[in-house]
């Protein structure tokens, strides 16, 4: 000890204090953070399903069943995965309204992300199903847009229009707009297929696919969209173009002449 | 015929009829009101405000030049491939909306102008002029009448029947010649419409992928396109192939499956179906997986796949042609046969 705290005011020792903290505190966060992964998680996920459990038995019971196993006013959600709870309730449409329209729509989520991660832990428990993608799996860089054009047109533009502007479906049922959707859930709706939208399983639409697709829809139907014409007037092309400029244009040239005509140019007016 | 209009309808004479009020008499029971009298316009009486409106229609007149001179500026600097955001529109071409906004300018300007110019320049005094009969004067009816009556007799139509009757023979044959060239605007549709690419033993080949699959690769409730074994996209007549050959994959839970023949043509419960619309031949895949109906864009044409594809609503006229499918040895999905109908909208020889 009297070596030590002789050569406290070494030039060299305050290096090696520092050097010594910092090995300490990478040591213990070694130790404690994420070294031990498999453990960790295995602690953090029985938690999470645990608080899921509870989240659920408030919240969704009522419909799907103490258990999942589903009534006669839900489905059952054994099987349907993370990725399906992590779609629906994400995007506001769970938990639904008691009395639904043709559709569940879209709305501001109830829960914060954490809850619905639990509550997915929870419904993944039940049986296995889809994973909530990772980022690297949805995200729109590195993705070919033509690709996910050809792709989109082929497998999505039916219901969900060209540049994704959504359209009509039977009885009232429709295919929402995807502008400005996350895409972690576009990569969800096509991997779970939710509501009377069919899946894109992985087997079907590869990982890199949908990664396209989403690339497509980020280019084409966002906030940022470049439009050169302006006003695409839902998307639809030269018909819904064609029928404003008939209506607007066409009506607004007879506005003007009704309103040339109807005004006297005579010094008295009548 | 100008003399025939009566001196008083003459515009020389018209000026003293303003205002004049005819006077109903036994002959005229209904009296001629007249022209109202003329009004005066502001610029008829105040010379300044005809200077006015003068400067104001040279006004418009010059902004629709310089809005010329901006059209052509704008074509010359902007790049075409510039965006901007403009407010209501978004993030739109500049090029497009400078060419756009300044001709729509020039255009407007000229006709505001010479609008503005008629109304409150140009002269606004009434006129009345008379219509009169078109009709030709009775000698001159006469002489055409004999004119015609007089060729006809020396054209010898009425007594050369030989002649008349081959004349009217000729003139009915000749139009055959313009009848017979309609069978050249393209070949003959023999047997096409009957057939498509499918046959015994043709994979069934994923679109997005390109690659075969096996029954596990459909889930319930999922959509698949699938393509004949052996067409690829840059092929010559890949567009006329797939336009027939084009197939949905869905996979029904099998005791949803209410026909007993779907089901059989099926491979536990993935049942392949035409894609294009039996009415006009749209593509159809608007596929609702929980109802299991496939509707169609153009004319909401509706399908239950469940139940052999029958129309259960709209005007399609028949069910959609399902295809024969069934596992290879090696476990691919492979067509059983082609369809056993024609695909697509019906044709007068179909039956």
């Amino acid at each position: 000890m009297k070596k030590l705290s002789a050569r406290r005011r070494h030039p060299a020792a305050a290096l090696v204090v520092l050097l010594l903290a910092l090995a300490c505190t990478g040591g213990l966060y070694a130790v404690f953070a994420p070294a031990d992964k498999a453990q960790a998680d295995e602690t953090a996920q029985s938690l999470t399903i645990e608080e899921g459990k509870k989240l659920y038995a408030v919240d969704c019971a009522s419909c799907h069943g103490t258990g999942g196993q589903g009534t006669s006013d839900g489905p059952s959600l054994v099987g349907v995965g993370a990725a399906a709870v992590d779609f629906q309730v994400g995007t506001g449409r769970m938990p639904a309204a008691t009395s639904q329209g043709a559709q569940i729509p879209r709305k501001k989520p109830v829960y914060t992300q954490a809850e619905i991660d639990a509550l997915a832990a929870y419904v993944a428990s039940l049986g296995a199903g889809p994973a909530i993608p990772a980022e690297s799996q949805y995200s729109p860089e590195g993705a070919d847009i033509a690709k996910g054009g050809e792709l989109f047109r082929n497998n999505c533009a039916q219901c969900h229009n060209f540049t994704g502007k959504g359209g009509a479906l039977t009885h009232g049922k429709y295919a929402p707009n995807l502008e400005d959707v996350d895409p972690k859930h576009i990569y969800e709706a096509m991997l779970t297929g939710p509501q009377n939208m069919p899946s894109f399983p992985d087997s079907t639409l590869s990982e890199q696919n949908k990664k396209d697709i989403i690339a497509y829809l980020d280019e084409v139907n966002s906030q940022d969209t470049e439009n050169p014409g302006g006003l695409e007037l839902g998307g639809l092309g030269p018909v819904s173009e064609g029928l404003f400029g008939w209506i607007f244009g066409l009506g607004g040239l007879i506005a003007v002449a009704v309103w040339v005509a109807a005004r006297t140019a005579k010094a008295k007016k009548s | 015929m100008s003399s025939q209009i009566p001196e008083e309808n003459l515009p020389a004479a018209q000026d003293t009829a303003h205002g004049a009020v005819g006077v109903a008499d036994e002959k005229n029971p209904f009296a001629d009101p007249g022209l109202p009298p003329h009004e005066h316009r502001r610029q008829d009486i105040d010379e300044r405000a005809a200077k006015r409106s003068e400067r104001t229609v040279a006004l418009l007149f010059t902004v629709s030049m310089l809005a010329t001179i901006g059209f052509i500026a704008a074509f010359v600097a902007i790049p075409v491939d510039k965006i901007v955001y403009i407010f209501p529109f978004g993030h739109v071409s500049a090029l497009n909306f400078a060419l756009g906004v300044t001709l729509g300018v020039s255009l407007f300007t000229i006709g505001a102008g010479a609008v503005h110019w008629a109304r409150t320049l140009m002269s606004d005094e009434e006129l009345t002029d008379e219509r009169h009969a078109i009709e030709a004067e009775p000698e001159v009816r006469a002489k055409v009448m004999d004119d015609f009556r007089q060729g006809a007799k020396e054209s010898q139509l009425g007594r050369r029947k030989l002649i008349r009757n081959t004349m009217f023979g000729a003139l009915a044959v000749v139009p055959l010649s313009g009848v017979v060239l309609l069978r050249e605007l393209g070949p003959l549709p023999e047997d096409k419409l009957r057939h498509t690419l499918w046959s015994k033993g043709k994979l069934l080949i994923n679109q997005n992928t390109g690659e075969p699959m096996r029954p596990s690769d459909i889930v319930t409730g999922s959509l698949t396109f699938a393509k004949p074994e052996g067409l690829e996209e840059h092929d010559h007549d890949f567009n006329n192939e797939i336009a027939k050959a084009a197939l949905m994959l869905v996979r029904i839970q099998p005791e949803d499956i209410k026909d007993k023949r779907t089901m059989e043509w099926g491979h536990e419960g993935i049942l392949a179906y035409s894609k294009i619309c039996t009415h006009v031949g749209c593509p159809i895949s608007l596929y609702e997986q929980q109802t299991h109906h496939v509707l169609c864009p153009c004319h909401q044409s509706t399908f239950d796949l469940s139940d052999g594809a029958k129309v259960i609503f709209g005007p399609a006229g028949h069910a959609l042609p399902q295809l024969r499918i069934g596992v290879n040895d090696e476990g691919y999905l492979e067509a059983l046969s082609d369809f056993e109908e024609p695909v697509g909208p019906a044709f007068w020889e179909r039956g």
